[in-house]
């Protein structure tokens, strides 16, 4: 079974092209700067309608993470062991991914981390997370 | 704000038998009817009593329970979209129901063939709109191989270890006290089959830090029980227990996990200070809690935020038999659900009201006057009620 990949509709669509094109982009709100994730029509913190889609540095540090040794998904049935971690950018928005270089063993909360993207589908590329030396 | 305190009653709780092979052998509206039948006896109610229904999410319709029961002027009909959280916030809105003169008597039923059935996590692998976060988990979550419940909480247990140094051994004797206390129910799936230090920590891993005995049992089985206004509860057959305070509250945001300022804090984080305000009681007061125990570190994390200690500490409060009968807060006396079965919370509410009744026997709580029930669903949807016996106040 395949992998399971996001639904290209709306606000979602529009941030994975992005990643497509190798670009790691989330909303900016228009009047207060304030970045989010995932993608909602309008800024909690000021309550603006106007946004862009702003470039994030790509840098981050692992701010939780789980290794799943057992599938519980049959698309993810041969991937086991993997680590999948929430990244803490430095834009201050947390986004879940996969670290795919680093042994389980190793993997630590605070370790720095690096974005980078695989190609999924035709239609689809996900962000992935190296290890950084250095944020 | 307290007039919802001691304005409702529970009079009636019902309870299948749970399995796991080779299943109930019935439907799950089957199976949920044979709860309520034994709700309806206990309290001395007949279905045409019943006029208000709050089914668990997509588990049956309130409609379809009326047909079935007989109950020929429904009122009141709600369902609550918090997961294992339901029941309990529907005791709170059964609550308020019967308090206002909605409805005279709310039937809470709830079961599944969680085992024989179609399992928890194949639902959420294909289901996004049965899934809490719906196209959030779908577009964010899944493609990244997260799809089920043990490894989204694992994500707030492995943070919480970080900064408070929380232990796999604390997490194990959460597993090991529902275990202890399952011996002393010969109704729990796990009656019979103890479970040692060893045992946990040998068990799989299925998503770190969670382990197979971290993880709540999948069996089919169901429960249920009756609210109704405390002027009403006196006509009945008695034993009735008086609900002293409820409330439920959500995370922020409530609908993605992982963008919360606060990350640890959960519905109960707001919803046990305005319990205990309604009750006037404290923490310290509480004579036993039934937590709702999916995995183990969402007890740890409960115990904290429902204030019995503080957040940081429950690692500590549970181990050396804290949380044991005996303990200074015996929790899951019946097992919970990772060792009596997976009643979807509805077990938790009947086992409060057994204890305060004084029916719990060789688990029974000496001298049980007040009692905590919690419920936790989705993404840490919280609920809590604080129930005390009837007659004692
Ligand atoms: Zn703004």
């Amino acid at each position: 079974m395949t992998r399971p990949l996001p639904a290209m509709t709306g606000l979602t669509a529009q941030f994975y092209e992005w990643c497509s094109r190798g670009e790691l982009r989330f909303q900016r709100c228009s009047r207060c700067a304030t970045f989010r994730h995932v993608p909602r029509d309008l800024c909690a913190e000021c309550g603006s309608f106007d946004w862009e889609w702003a470039r994030s540095s790509g840098n981050g540090t692992v701010f939780t993470y789980t290794i799943v040794a057992r599938a519980l998904h049959p698309g993810f049935a041969d991937a086991v062991p993997y680590a999948a971690a929430v990244i803490e950018l430095a834009e201050g928005v947390r986004i879940l991914g996969n670290i795919v270089d680093c042994p389980p063993g190793e993997l630590r909360i605070g370790m720095p981390v690096r974005v980078d993207f695989e190609r999924q589908s035709d239609a689809v590329t996900l962000p992935v997370f190296r290890r950084a030396l250095t944020t | 704000m307290n007039t919802l305190m001691d304005a409702a009653c529970i009079v009636g709780i019902g309870q299948t038998a749970v399995c796991r092979k080779p299943g109930s052998g019935l439907s799950q509206m089957a199976l949920q009817l044979k709860a309520v039948a034994a709700a309806l006896e206990d309290a001395g109610l007949t279905a045409r009593d019943i006029d208000g229904i709050m089914p668990f999410p997509n588990l049956g319709r309130a409609e379809a329970f009326a047909a079935s029961l007989g109950c020929e002027n429904l009122r009141f009909a709600a369902t609550l979209n918090l997961g294992g959280a339901a029941p309990v916030a529907a005791l709170r809105v059964a609550a308020m129901a019967v308090a206002t003169g909605s409805a005279n008597h709310v039937l809470v039923p709830g079961g599944w063939n969680g085992y024989s059935g179609a399992r928890t996590r194949e639902i959420a692998a294909t289901d996004s709109e049965s899934i809490p976060g719906a196209a959030i988990a779908r577009d964010y979550y899944l493609p990244y191989g997260l799809s089920a419940p043990p490894q989204w909480y694992a994500l707030m247990a492995q943070r919480h270890m970080q900064e408070y140094g929380t232990r796999s051994e604390q997490l194990g004797a959460v597993a090991i006290a529902m275990r202890r206390h399952a011996q002393l129910n010969p109704d729990a799936l796990m009656h019979g089959k103890p479970m040692t230090m060893d045992d946990y920590l040998d068990s799989p891993m299925i998503s770190a830090p969670y382990r197979l005995l971290d993880c709540c049992l999948e069996t089919d089985g169901a429960a249920a029980f009756i609210v109704t206004s405390t002027e009403r509860a006196r006509d009945l057959r008695g034993r009735a227990v008086s609900i002293m305070g409820a409330a439920s509250g959500q995370p922020y945001p409530a609908d993605d996990i992982f963008n919360r300022k606060d990350f640890h804090r959960i519905g109960l984080t707001t919803a046990a200070p305005e319990a205990f305000a309604m009750a006037g009681v404290t923490p310290a007061e509480v004579d036993f809690a039934q937590i709702y125990d999916c995995f183990t570190f969402e007890v740890i994390q409960q115990i904290e935020e429902a204030g019995f200690c503080r957040r940081g500490e429950g690692g500590a409060f549970v181990e050396n038999g804290g949380i044991e009968l005996g303990g200074r807060l015996p929790v899951n006396t019946h097992g919970g659900l990772l060792s009596q079965a997976h009643l979807l919370g509805l077990g938790h509410v009947v086992e409060a009201v057994r204890q305060l009744r004084g029916e719990a026997g060789e688990r029974q709580v000496k001298n049980a006057q007040i009692g905590v029930v919690t419920g936790w669903g989705d993404f840490g949807d919280g609920s809590i009620a604080i129930l005390c016996r009837g007659e004692q106040r």
